[in-house]
């Protein structure tokens, strides 16, 4: 099949650094491959801008499978672009028309400040699972598997769970920007599993502390995380972290 | 902080005080329609109920500072949470579009808030703080029959309905409640009892002003 070319325009906001104001600035792009992946026209576009002796546009990506998180966009208001459970490694070009507009935007939010253009730090993300996202466990030679029982309809929970490769979408199409459905997910995996049974308790309270004190907005259950999120997390996750925070500050035993 | 008011002023904490006042005041609408369909059977059956409540003397008192409370705080936390929430996004986007999570409730939630929250002081001003010289009865027929007040309840009976079309489900959502046993129910349940009280207080209004007799 002969590949198909389009034309496409860009908007794309440019922002020298942290504390820089940015702007849109207007690119056309001419007989891109439809078969070409979201970074992969933005490569196009960089080694275009790179001859002419322009700065290039700084963007977030790393394995373009759309396994890692790394990557993301807000493109034409919505948070990886217009194609469901899709990261925007994994957007390709035959999802837009030819000659279309497309404004590309950074995630906003207070909590993810923009470094430059586009790529913006998500490392709050990463204090709230410093905060309890983990198990502590001895290391040492490897456990029998399935040494511990786990339910199939629980280990499959807690994978949709684990799904999360929290990219901050959630929080980049969230209109309160806030991260419950990372947290939940987060929670989630742990929480349904034996494994993460010893520090249920602590583990919510902690991370709801973190995830207050990064700045993420207040969860207003208006589901545009689970409409955007590229691996389809539900907001049952959010129900479940809002029972396993409840649990944990009425009836979990005092901590100190 | 006690483990309390950190519980409290958490955000979590905040969408439980919501969901826990908002339960309770859609109990209180909930309470106040099926009061108010003593009007559709006419001046005397309305009059009937009134004097009942009104006989059970200190009971009202205390409902009614009670309800206050529970509008005050509802009203204070989610003003809180407006704020928090616009302060976390300090740049907004060029372009706003939906995924396809938001509804008109979902998305007007802190407007809705607002507008029924003046609403309520028309309310309170037509039929709580005026001279009870007359009925009750005469009061509200003169109130309604004018269609300047048909339209201002009409507007707070639309900014109602959008409120508590995402509020009933929502306060179960953030009290944790969620099974796909039970979705669909709650779901259905929120928006059979949204329409309900909706569609009870949209007929007195609507009767009230093609019927000038209704309560005489
Ligand atoms: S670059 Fe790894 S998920 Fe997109």
């Amino acid at each position: 099949m002969a590949a198909k070319t389009i034309t496409l325009n860009l908007k794309i906001w440019r922002q020298a650094g942290a504390g820089a104001s940015g702007r849109f600035e207007a690119y056309r792009l001419e007989r891109l491959d439809t078969d070409m992946s979201f970074p992969e026209m933005l490569d196009v576009l960089n080694e275009r801008l790179t001859l002419e002796g322009r700065e290039p546009v700084a963007f977030d990506h790393d394995c373009r499978e759309g396994i890692c998180g790394m990557c993301g966009a807000v493109v034409d208001g919505i948070a990886h672009g217009p194609a469901k459970e899709t990261t925007l490694c994994q957007l390709h070009l035959r999802h837009f028309q030819d000659g279309q507009t497309l404004t590309i935007e950074p995630f906003r939010a207070k909590a993810f400040p923009v470094v430059k253009d586009l790529v913006v730090d998500r490392s709050a993300l990463d204090r709230v699972i410093q905060a309890g996202g983990f198990i502590s466990v001895n290391t040492g030679s490897a456990p029998d598997a399935n040494g511990i029982p786990v339910p199939q309809h629980k280990a499959e929970q807690a994978m949709d769970a684990a799904a999360c490769i929290g990219c901050g979408a959630c929080i980049a199409s969230c209109p309160n920007a806030a991260a419950m459905l990372f947290v939940g997910a987060k929670i989630s995996q742990l929480a349904l599993l034996p494994q993460g049974e010893l520090e249920r308790e602590q583990r919510a309270l902690a991370m709801v502390q973190a995830m207050d004190r990064e700045g993420f907005g207040n969860c207003t259950n208006q589901r545009e995380c689970e409409a955007v999120c590229p691996k389809g997390i539900s907001i049952r996750n959010i129900a479940r972290l809002n029972r396993e925070f409840l649990r944990a500050a009425f009836i979990g035993e005092p901590l100190k | 902080m006690s483990w309390f008011t950190r519980t409290a002023s958490s955000s979590l904490g905040k969408k439980y005080i919501m969901a826990l006042t908002g339960l309770l005041l859609g109990g209180f609408l909930v309470v106040h329609a099926a009061g108010n369909t003593t009007i559709f059977f006419g001046r005397s059956v309305f009059l009937f109920y009134a004097s009942h409540l009104h006989a059970l003397g200190i009971a009202v008192a205390v409902a009614e500072v009670l309800l206050l409370a529970l509008f005050l705080t509802h009203a204070i936390t989610g003003l809180l949470l407006f704020v928090e929430n616009r302060r976390a996004r300090t740049s907004r986007y060029a372009v706003c579009s939906s995924a396809g999570g938001r509804t008109w409730g979902s998305a007007t939630m802190p407007y809705t808030g607002m507008i029924i929250l003046a609403f309520l002081f028309l309310h309170l001003v037509n039929f709580r703080f005026i001279d009870h010289g007359v009925t009750i009865a005469d009061i509200v027929a003169a109130v309604l029959a004018r269609p300047l007040y048909t339209v201002l309840y009409g507007a707070g009976l639309g900014a109602l309905t959008l409120h508590v079309s995402h509020g009933f489900w929502s306060l179960f959502q953030s009290a944790g409640i969620s099974h796909p046993k039970y979705d669909r129910f709650i779901r259905i349940s929120a928006w059979l009892v949204c329409g309900l009280i909706i569609t009870v207080f949209a007929a007195i209004l609507l009767l009230l002003l093609v019927n000038s007799n209704q309560l005489s």
